[in-house]
Parts: C-alpha cells; structure tokens; sequence
C-alpha cells in the first residue's frame, strides 16, 4: 500500500480533509443501511423461491399505478436535491432553498400516497401478519417510509439553515451528506417497486 | 498551582484535570469517553459476574436449591446477555480502543468527536430501556431463539429495542475508528508503520459497520413479531424459524472476532515489549486481523449443524470453519516466535499477556471439535460448549482485556499499578479460571446438557469442583479490581514509558494532556525497533 | 451548466426505465418477468450512484467501501439459501 499517511495535523484544521472524511463517513453508513435491509432482501429472497403462486397472488393484491406513480416522484425528489447541491457548489443559496421545498414538498407526497395504499389494503383486510408476503411487503416499506421521513425531517433543518445563510460555495458538506443519504433512499426503492409490484 | 496542592495530585493530571460531571458527560475527548466506556463496562462485568456465580451455586446440587427453574433460566440469561452486550463487545473496542487509537496514530482526537460522545450516551439509553426489560426478565438465553423468544412473556420487545440502541452506538462507534484511521494518522505512518493494535482495531470496525445492521433487522422483525405477529419466523404463518438463527449468526459469529480481535491487538503490543524483541512477523499479524474479519463472515452456520439445516449447507459451512484457525494461528505462532531468545520480564501486564496465549490455545484447540459434523452431534449444547467459548471469551478476550488494563494503567491515570497484588490475583484468577472450565470439558464429554438447572446426580461432582473454581475466580478478580481501585488514588506517579515501549501513546505524559501532543510528531519507522535481527519497517 | 444537463438526462433516463419496467409487468414472460424487472432496477440503481451520489468521482477507498457491503450482503444471502434451497 502506497499509502504514505499524515495528511494534515489535526482533525479540524483543515477544511478539505474534514469534507472527505465526513464524505467517507456517509459512505459507511450507507453500507450499514444496505446490510439493515439486507436482512429483509433475504428475507424475500427464502421465501420468493419458497412460496412462487403466494407471492404471484399476493402482488396482484397491490396499486400498480400508485405504486409507478411513487416511484417517479422519489426519481424527481433525487433530481432536485442533486440540483440543490450543484447550486449550493456555485454559491447559489436560494435556489438551494427552493430545491430543497421542492424535495420536501415530494417527499411528503410520497408519504401521502402510501398513507392511501396502505388505508386501502387496511379496508381490504390486508394487515401484516396476512401471510408472508404482505409481512415483508409492510416490513419493507415501512422501515422505508421511516427513512424517507428521517430524510424529510434531516431536509427540513437543512432549510431552516440555508434560511440562516449557513451554507455557501466553500461549505455545504450537510447538504452534500443529506444528499447522498437521499439517493440512497431512493435507490432503495428502486428495488423494492419491482420486487413487490412487478414481479410478485 | 499550589506546591501542596501540587504534591496532593501527585503526577500531573494531563486530561483529567478538570472536574465535576458536566467535564464529564458533555466532553468530547476520546480519552475521557475511553474511560467512561471502561468504567460502564467493567460495572457489568463484574454484575454479570454475580449473575455466574448464583449459576454456580444453584449448581452445587442436582436439584432445584437455591432457585426455581425460572430464576434460573432468567439468571443464565443476565449473565450471557450482559457478559456479551454490555461487557465484551463494547469492553476493549470502545474503552481502550477510543483511549488508544488517536494516541498510537498520532492524532489529537477521533474523526467525528461529537459523534463519538452521541456514541456513549446512546450506549447508556440501550442499558437504560434494557434495564426496564427486567419488570419481566429475560428467560430466552442470550440467544433469543424464536418461537419461544416470540412467545415467552418477558418483555422481549422492550430488550429489542434496547439492543438496537446499543447496536447502532457499537456501529456508529466503528465507523468513527474507520475514517479516523484511514485519515488523521500522523505524517510519516504509513499502513505498515501502524502499531499492530490499530491494525486489529480496524478489522473489529470493520465487523461492527457490516454485522450490527444485521443483528438490528433481527430485532425490529422479533419485535414486530411480538407485536403484529408478521409471521416470518412462525412455521404456522409459512415463516421459517430457522432464518431467524442464520439472522442471528450472521451478526453473532462475526462478533465473536469484535471481541477477539482486540484483545490480540492489545496482546500484539504487550508482547514485543516485555520480550525487549521487534515484533515477528508484524505483516503476518496484520493482514491475518483482516483475514479473520472476513473469515468470520463465511461460518456463521456452524452453530446451527443440529438445527435442522440442509446437510449440504452443514458440509459447506464445517469446512469453511477450518479456514479461521489459520490465521488465528499465524498470530499464535509469531507471537511465540517474538518471545523466542527475547529478555522477557515477567511484569503483571506480561503474565495476563502470557496466559492469553495458552488459554486461548486451548480454546481455540477445542473449537475444530465443534466445527466437526460428527463430534459436534454429540457436543453441541453440553458443557464442552460452555467451556470452549469460556476458554476463548474469558480466557482469551477478557485475559487480554486485563492484560491491556494492566500495561495501559499508567497512561489511563498517571499511576502505576501495585505489582505484588497485581500477581496475587493474577495467581488466583488463573488458578481459579482453569479449575472452573476445564472441568467443564470434561462434565460435558460426559453428556452434562447445559442451561438446565438440573442434572442427573452423576455429574455433581464435576459441577462441585467447577463451582469451587468459580469462587477461587471471583476471589481473584476482587483482588485485582481492589487494586485498580486503590492505585488509581494512592498508586505511584507514572513516568511517561513506564514498560519502555515504542508506540506514540508513550511519549507523551501520564496521564495524556487534552489534545494529546503539543506538536504532532512525525513517524519515521515502524513502532517495534527494539534493536537486534527482523529490526526496522516491515 | 453541465451539471444539470446530466442530471437531466440521468433523471429522464430514469423515467423511461420506470415507464418500461412498468408496462414490462403486464405481459407474461414467465421467470423473464423477474428477470427484466431486477436487471432494469440495478441499471437504475447504477445511474443514482454513479450521477446522482458522484460515485463516478469517488476515491477508490469510497469505492471500496461502497461496494464492500455489497459482497457481505450476497454472502449472507448465499449463505443462507445454500440451507433453504436444500433442506
């Protein structure tokens, strides 16, 4: 390893190594996040190849369209807060605030319209407890739905900073963090859309 | 500072001047954290020890005695769970690897001081809601195997929720070590110059991020469980029981190498110190802390050979379980290399660092036994069990915790340690620890089942003699706490090297000032140049 | 600028895909179903991190760490179905 060591004296002199090592941070954690839910991917993964017919019943149970329609919002969240970063990079602190409402704003919707799904498959008489499926279903979402609510929560103390011009071009690395964070949430989702509405 | 208040304090007081609590609980020194850490931890080793010792005096006698059975499964249950989540996890990784790590890499503090502090404290609310968890006490086994965990009436959910607390300050603590260490070391320490207890605090971080997320999901759906019934673990509802034990391994196998492996780091410094000889084969130890990291994560399986898993996973997971003990071994057999022609002096530290090595031998001897298909048929859930993980969680960690409690002593509060009681008690403890579990081995050949708190009237005269050996054992760790207790006040000023070692953390005062170095030294070899053949950077 | 030309067209990308995973779903391939599903969700998945987290211009310790717990949790799952799959 090539690796000489010693970058600077200490940990709070220097600016560049503070946003690495706070980056390098958020970046271990997200591998936490993907092991937390990891256990729930194994979970479907033993029980998909166990029970095919439940799972293919089972998903036809759920809101496709609503199901489409979340996952282009979480997609549209992402796209405002990279654009949020990029303009906070540049100096531009308020279209940094506006991106961030925007992102809230989706957010908030997201949770909304889960909030709907799940009332309506409550009305239907599908709870957890079901049977396996619909177990990992709200498992799966719900632990997501806690991390978009964190996510929002994290957003909205962004806000009121930005509304204290605590950001600008030479430091933004909570937002930055938070971003990333974000996209890591929506990835996430990603993979969960297919795996219960899709492909059951 | 007056001269009488000056010889009042003795040495210096470095970063324990200031006073009160609030220096305390609000400080984000890495020291100050270290030893509060330590000081938690070593209050629950010492109640989980009474927890033992009422286990083996209910085990005097083939019947019930002293407890009901339920006190009893409730009692068992304190002492694993507190000994493995409140003890040995957190014990050497965040008590002396927060006071050491920034010290031997030459940094002021962790990467994320605040974080480390939140660290702490969510530690503390985990022991708290756990603490509340005993208005219906755990009667699972540390273990918590579903279905009985998902029906039983304590309060399991309320104990979920207090590990996960713990869990996530175990995991935040981890990455804290990670970034700290692959940024802030000091000019000139490169990888290879790393003191080998950095290397093997890396490894530990490493399990700590991967596996405790883990270990979390499995409560949340234990707890969800109780709550909705979701079913997954319910053969009724189509779950499968068994997935919550491969959940359960895969976090708690790799962390038996997050109590392990510091330890061997902490042995790794003590050795090549008191043998006044460079380390042998220091690239050896250190990439092997890393292979057993990874090992650990492949052999999860090998606690579950009688639980009913396909015989094909059985096949694969005993064969990978071999793979550990190489480079467990390569770390024995270079330790015992560096004692070969070295001027060992047989200081307290040294003594624990010693019988380390012999009792982990024999604990790690008696793990292919068990890693076997076929002898493990007849083993598994005897007292051969309790012994092998007694020999290397106590006999290993915990002697490596001592080991390291005794050397670091001075640079953890400006004293040295008394050398006369510190042998009784080594003397005692050793004694005492030997006649207690390997007795165990043999009560357990013979069919002795554990977690029962009655036993056919054939094997009382095993459990009488380990019951004896218990109390020996307890008699020395009071001994050795009683010492830590009085020199930590009327102990002798400590010189700032007292063992003459070559790690940074020595050449700075004892105890450390606040930002540990006036100026940041800078490293121009590797931390084991104690002259003579295999000196110089590896 | 030519940042949020990326991020456009990344995030139309994206779009598309949802559009074509989605309308995937109503025609019966049988196991190509799940397939196509799981192949277009890591495609997807790939964009995010490469543009949207600049995992593109990541250090390669960030990449190591990125892509470290990926191999644990296929472990695990491994692992784990070399039970279920033959009990």
């Amino acid at each position: 390893m090539p690796d000489e060591g010693g970058k600077v004296e200490t940990a709070h002199a220097d600016a560049g190594l503070a946003y690495e090592s706070s980056k390098l941070g958020i970046w271990i954690f997200l591998g936490t996040e993907v092991l937390l839910f990891g256990g729930l991917f194994l979970a479907y993964a033993v029980f998909r190849i166990k029970y095919p017919e439940l799972f293919h019943r089972d998903h036809l149970e759920l809101n496709r369209t609503l199901g489409t329609v979340n996952t282009v919002v979480l997609i549209c969240s992402s796209l405002s807060v990279a654009a949020g970063i990029t303009a906070i990079r540049n100096g531009k602190a308020d279209v940094l605030k506006k991106s961030l409402v925007v992102t809230l704003l989706l957010g908030a919707t997201f949770l909304a319209i889960k909030y709907f799904e799940w009332s309506e498959d409550f009305a239907h008489g599908i709870y957890p407890g079901t049977d396996v499926f619909f177990s990992l279903y709200f498992m799966m979402a719900g632990v997501h739905g806690f991390h978009v609510l964190c996510g929002l929560l994290v957003m909205a103390w962004l806000l009121v900073q930005a509304g204290r011009g605590r950001f600008s071009a030479e430091y933004s690395t909570p937002v930055e963090l938070t971003g990333i964070y974000w996209h890591f949430v929506d990835l996430v989702w990603i993979y969960l859309y297919p795996m219960f509405y899709l492909i059951g | 500072m007056s001269e009488e208040k000056a010889a009042q304090s003795g040495p210096g007081r470095g970063y324990l001047e200031e006073k009160g609590w609030r220096s305390w609980a609000y400080t984000l020194d890495h020291k100050r954290i270290g030893v509060m850490y330590l000081f938690t931890t070593l209050f629950f080793f010492l109640l989980g020890g009474v927890f033992g010792m009422l286990i083996r005096l209910e085990l005097l006698t083939p019947g019930p005695t002293f407890f009901s059975d339920q006190t009893y499964n409730e009692m068992f249950t304190m002492h694993g769970s507190m000994m493995i989540f409140l003890f040995i996890i957190p014990g050497i990784p965040s008590g002396l690897g927060n006071f050491l790590i920034p010290l031997m890499i030459g940094a002021r503090d962790v990467a994320f001081p605040r974080l480390n502090l939140a660290s702490y404290w969510l530690f503390i609310m985990g022991i708290i809601v756990i603490l509340f968890s005993l208005a219906h006490p755990m009667d699972t086994g540390w273990t918590f195997y579903t279905p009985y965990s998902a029906k039983t009436a304590a309060s399991v959910t309320v104990l979920s929720f207090g590990i996960f607390l713990v869990g996530m300050s175990s995991i935040l603590t981890g990455l804290n070590f990670i970034v700290t260490i692959h940024q802030l070391r000091a000019t000139g320490m490169s990888w290879l110059r790393m003191p080998l207890f950095i290397w093997s605090m890396y490894a530990t971080s490493i399990i700590q991020v991967v596996a405790t997320p883990v270990i979390g999901m499995t409560f949340i759906l234990l707890a969800m469980e109780r709550l909705f019934g979701i079913g997954l673990f319910d053969p009724d509802k189509g779950g499968d029981p068994l997935l919550f034990q491969h959940f359960f391994w895969f976090y708690s196998h790799p962390v038996v190498y997050v109590m392990i492996l510091p330890a061997m780091g902490a042995i790794s410094e003590i050795i090549p110190t008191f043998s006044r000889k460079p380390i042998f084969g220091y690239k050896a130890i250190a990439y092997s802390s890393i292979a057993i990291a990874l090992a650990g994560f492949l052999v999860w399986g090998h606690h579950m050979f009688v639980a009913g898993m396909s015989v094909y996973a059985d096949v694969i997971f005993s064969i990978l379980t071999f793979s550990v003990a190489i480079p467990t071994g390569v770390k024995v057999f270079n330790w015992i290399a560096t004692l070969y022609k070295g001027s060992i002096s047989l200081d307290s530290p040294m003594l624990y660092a010693l019988t380390f090595i012999f009792l982990f031998i024999v604990g790690g001897l008696t793990g292919p036994f068990l890693g076997s298909l076929a002898t493990d048929v007849h083993l598994t859930d005897t007292y051969f069990v309790v012994a092998h993980f007694h020999y290397t969680m106590m006999g290993g960690t915990v002697m490596g915790l001592f080991a390291g409690l005794h050397y670091w002593f001075p640079k953890l509060t400006g004293r040295m340690l008394d050398e006369r009681p510190a042998k009784t008690a080594w003397a005692i403890i050793v004694v005492g620890f030997n006649i207690t579990f390997f007795t165990m081995f043999i009560t357990g050949m013979q069919g002795m089942p554990r977690r029962f708190a009655e036993y056919p009237e054939k094997y009382q005269a095993g459990n009488v003699i380990s019951s004896i050996g218990a109390a020996i054992l307890a008699f020395g760790i009071l001994v050795m706490f009683y010492n830590y207790v009085r020199c930590m006040f009327r102990g002798a000023p400590a010189p700032a090297d007292p063992w003459r070692g070559k790690t940074l953390e020595w050449t700075v005062p004892s105890p450390p000032p606040t930002e540990n170095f006036e100026t940041i030294p800078t490293v121009t070899g590797w931390p084991y140049s104690y002259g003579g053949k295999g000196d110089g950077d590896a | 600028m030519k940042d949020y030309q990326i991020y456009v067209s990344v995030w139309a990308a994206l779009l598309v895909l949802t559009l074509v995973t989605w309308q995937v779903s109503y025609i019966d391939l049988g196991l190509a179903n799940a397939a196509v599903a799981l192949v277009i969700a890591s495609f997807k998945a790939s964009l995010v991190a490469l543009f949207f987290m600049h995992l593109r211009q990541e250090s390669r310790l960030v990449w190591g760490f990125a892509v470290f717990p990926l191999v644990i949790l296929s472990l695990i799952i491994f692992g784990t179905l070399s039970d279920t799959l033959f009990r």
